[in-house]
């Protein structure tokens, strides 16, 4: 029954969109100020729907948590062998589970947005929900009519056939569920944006309401990259944190893109400038979105780990990406000029500066999105090439160098317009302590050039993050400005971290016989045994790594090679031994002939912060929000008590109250 | 300035960086893309010392060799012609890497002619096969998946 409820739910769920859609779109038909009688079936049917789909997500998470095995997904990817957790994890560690979870999310977002936001002009909010209903109704027949997730097996399965070892992880349960939120917030952000520019209502109220879903869904995103980044760093044994895989590209791409439309959003709200800009973005931004989800479930690229693919379902996706994109732009192109102009500023001005880093950003954006469909276009003329690091880091240095410099001053200069000569003083400041760590760090060795500038650049970031805080009072810096303050300091540190790791690194790679023992940095690590171990759903050799600092005493270190019987295959755990300045990573390899074991180390300085400057960035947006709702609370209750003062003044007949004293 | 002159220079802008981001990209992906050679085409077309390239073959039976170090691994990678191509890689190899299975080396073409890698792709899950072999012919392809594939069933 439990498969049944679910489909149910599907099928009902993708009904309300079409109300939703058709509903909504006749809220364009009304007049100023009134409202279409057949525009009110919007919001509920986008509740209900909401509701659905999640019902039928807790159907599926319920099957997979009983491993029910008539239903072929489970049969497919789970196994009742598994550790519970990874029973539920394994919802949406497939296809058609993570196309559920997608849906879900979409309609969620789609229904709190009906039930909660009032400050939307009826009009653009049914516009708005029209889009959102059909962005939604093209993920269902996706879904219903080529990724059935409840489809039940003619004879239920005797076993199932496991789970792939990798997303066998705790980095697996939360990673996609984040980074989903965040692709799909910004689905909210688009049909917004498609909305306003339908009714024509862009303004900086429209754009108080699209900043907090981009602020969230950018939130999302930056933990999920944060995350994904570390997973593979410690579960893929290869010691290192980003690899241009198309499929961490997918999740940059938007990235990207929301960074971008996150700060012209707020420029738009506080100054009512880049109206068409921000139009563009937030259209951008979802269409990233979309390509990613393109790239990851259709198969048309390589990845190491681009998980179930199915080239014919990625038809159907390249057929939605074509049908929203080419639809947005094509409105866009329509609509832009219709759009009312939006206030002007000064080449040098804090507008001019986040102009600037907008299309720096977008420039980063279309390398990385060029270098990633690259190999595809050539696989057309049958010729294959696949494109990495030596294409990626120096195309993408040469947009992001500038950008980080023009991030240092541009929270320094005013509003509307500025001179340069202003904030001359902070600009040699921060331009000699640049030089200084740069010289300061080549005295002591010769290193890459990229790390070195990465150094200095992440000094003089940190220096100028905390610089608009100078000479004010602290506590009464507003919340949303302390989450810029904290972001851009967590930029700085994750390219603290970033160089050190790519500077200062050490490797060591020996085989070594046990008891035997291999120097790395200041460490001492010595084999001391190899053994088999046992878990849940696996067998494993493990090493037991003594590792002495500076003579001190030894901690220990267990990394193991896993054997996974079902689907049979191996997986290397290594090992982390974390210090206040970096990370000690050891891996174990194969045993060589004369009875040696294999082993490598590796003495990563200040590794941690590239993680940490990921959490701090996100934790800069989460300060954003809770700002911007403070203060959205506060304007409420002011404007609630003014017309309370005014009905209280009618009620007298006229007469003025006495002004009370505060 | 007027209004109009101000957004059109601002659109400018921003379109030269793009359009500047596409011809770098482009001109870079002329030089230094990673490209992907198999054997054959390595043997009769050989890459420059030192470019960065990658090689997709198979781990041809019997050529594995451990140096006395332990560490260092020469091998030869075999494509759909008799051509081999001799490879040398240090470091720990990837859990699957077996003879006559799929693998995928990173790294460059030295003057002696063996190809040093920096980095082994075997293959990922069970159903991994390095898309770039996929040009094989079905039937080979099946045949390669097969042998190459632990635990897949027929």
């Amino acid at each position: 029954m439990i498969a049944e409820i679910g489909l149910a739910a599907l099928w009902l769920a993708a009904a309300l969109a079409v109300l939703q859609m058709v509903s909504g779109a006749f809220a364009l038909k009304a007049a100023e100020g009134e409202v279409n009688p057949l525009a009110i079936y919007a919001r509920p049917a986008a509740v209900v729907q909401a509701a659905l789909a999640v019902l039928a997500f807790v159907m599926l998470l319920y099957a997979f948590a009983v491993t029910d095995l008539s239903i072929k997904l489970v049969a497919s990817n789970s196994h009742s062998m598994k550790p519970f957790i990874y029973k539920l994890t394994g919802t949406w560690g497939n296809h058609e589970g993570s196309m559920l979870l997608w849906v879900g999310v979409l309609a969620l977002s789609g229904g709190m947005l009906a039930a909660f936001e009032r400050r939307l002009p009826e009009r653009t909010m049914g516009a708005t929900l029209a889009v959102q209903g059909f962005v939604a109704l093209g993920f269902y027949a996706f879904l219903l009519l080529s990724s059935n997730p409840f489809e039940r097996l003619p004879v239920p399965a005797a076993e199932g056939s496991g789970l792939n070892p990798l997303l066998q992880d705790i980095g697996l349960a939360i990673h996609p569920p984040t980074l989903y939120a965040g692709y799909v917030g910004l689905s909210v952000a688009f049909s917004l944006a498609m909305g306003a520019l339908l009714t024509r209502e862009v303004n900086p109220a429209f754009a108080r309401v699209m900043r907090p879903w981009v602020l969230g869904a950018w939130v999302l995103l930056t933990f999920g990259i944060t995350a994904g980044s570390y997973w593979a760093y410690y579960e893929l044994g290869w010691g290192g944190w980003w690899f241009w895989d198309p499929v961490e590209n997918a999740s940059l791409m938007p990235w990207l893109a929301a960074t971008a439309l996150m700060h012209s959003v707020s420029v738009l709200a506080a100054r009512d400038a880049l109206r068409t800009w921000t139009i563009m973005l937030g259209v951008l931004a979802f269409s990233m979105s979309m390509l990613g989800t393109f790239l990851v479930r259709s198969g048309v690229l390589t990845s190491v780990h681009a998980f179930a693919v199915d080239p014919e379902r990625g038809a159907f996706i390249l057929g939605l990406l074509g049908l929203y994109i080419g639809g947005a732009f094509t409105i866009f192109a329509l609509r832009a000029g219709a759009v009312a102009e939006g206030k002007r500023f000064a080449v040098t001005s804090r507008e001019g500066a986040l102009v600037f880093n907008n299309v720096m950003l977008s420039a980063i954006l279309a390398i990385v999105l060029l270098g990633t469909l690259y190999p595809l276009l050539t696989e057309a003329f049958d010729v294959r090439v696949s494109v990495g690091p030596p294409y990626f880091n120096p195309a993408s240095a040469i947009f992001a160098i500038p950008m980080f410099l023009v991030m240092a001053v541009g929270p320094l200069l005013r509003w509307r317009s500025d001179k340069p000569a202003r904030i001359q003083f902070e600009m040699l400041l921060l331009a000699s302590l640049l030089i200084a760590v740069i010289a300061l760090v080549s005295f002591f060795g010769s290193y890459p050039f990229l790390p070195l500038l990465g150094l200095g650049l992440a000094a003089a970031l940190a220096v100028a993050a905390v610089l608009p805080l100078r000479g004010r009072k602290l506590a009464r810096v507003p919340v949303a400005t302390w989450g810029m303050v904290l972001a851009h300091f967590g930029v700085a540190v994750a390219l603290f971290g970033m160089a050190c790791e790519g500077a200062f690194s050490e490797e060591r790679l020996a085989a070594v016989a046990p008891g035997g023992t291999e120097q790395i940095g200041d460490f001492a690590v010595t084999l001391e045994s190899v053994a088999p171990v046992a878990g849940p759903n696996w067998t494993a050799i493990e090493a037991r790594l003594a590792v002495r600092q500076d003579g001190g005493a030894p901690v220990l270190l267990n990394p193991q090679a896993r054997s996974f019987w079902s689907p049979p295959q191996s997986t290397s755990e290594s090992a982390l031994l974390t210090k206040w300045n970096g990370q000690l990573y050891a891996v174990i390899g194969n045993q060589a002939e004369d009875g040696r074991w294999q082993i490598r180390l590796w003495w990563k300085p200040f590794v941690t912060f590239i993680w940490y400057g990921g959490l701090l960035i996100a934790l800069g947006g989460i300060l954003s929000i809770a700002g911007r709702v403070r203060v959205d609370v506060k304007r409420r209750a002011a404007i609630a008590k003014g017309a309370q003062r005014r009905a209280d003044l009618d009620a007298l007949g006229g007469v003025p109250a006495p002004v009370p004293a505060e | 300035m007027k209004a109009k002159h101000q957004r059109l220079i601002l659109v400018i802008i921003a379109l030269l960086a793009i359009v500047g981001a596409g011809l770098l990209a482009a001109w870079s992906l002329r030089n230094q893309a990673n490209y992907f050679y198999l054997p054959e085409q390595m043997a009769s077309d050989p890459p420059e010392v030192g470019q960065a390239v990658r090689l997709g073959g198979m781990v041809k039976a019997g050529s594995i060799t451990t140096m006395p170090d332990g560490v260092t691994v020469d091998f030869m990678v075999t494509g759909n012609t008799a051509d081999a191509i001799p490879v040398r890689y240090s470091g720990i190899l990837p859990d699957l890497f077996v003879e006559n299975s799929g693998v995928v080396a990173e790294g460059s073409l030295g003057p002696d002619g063996v190809f040093v890698a920096t980095n082994l792709l075997a293959k990922h899950d069970e159903n991994y096969v390095p898309k770039e072999l996929e040009g094989m012919g079905t039937e080979q392809a099946a045949k390669m998946a097969s042998e190459t594939t632990v635990g897949l069933k027929p």
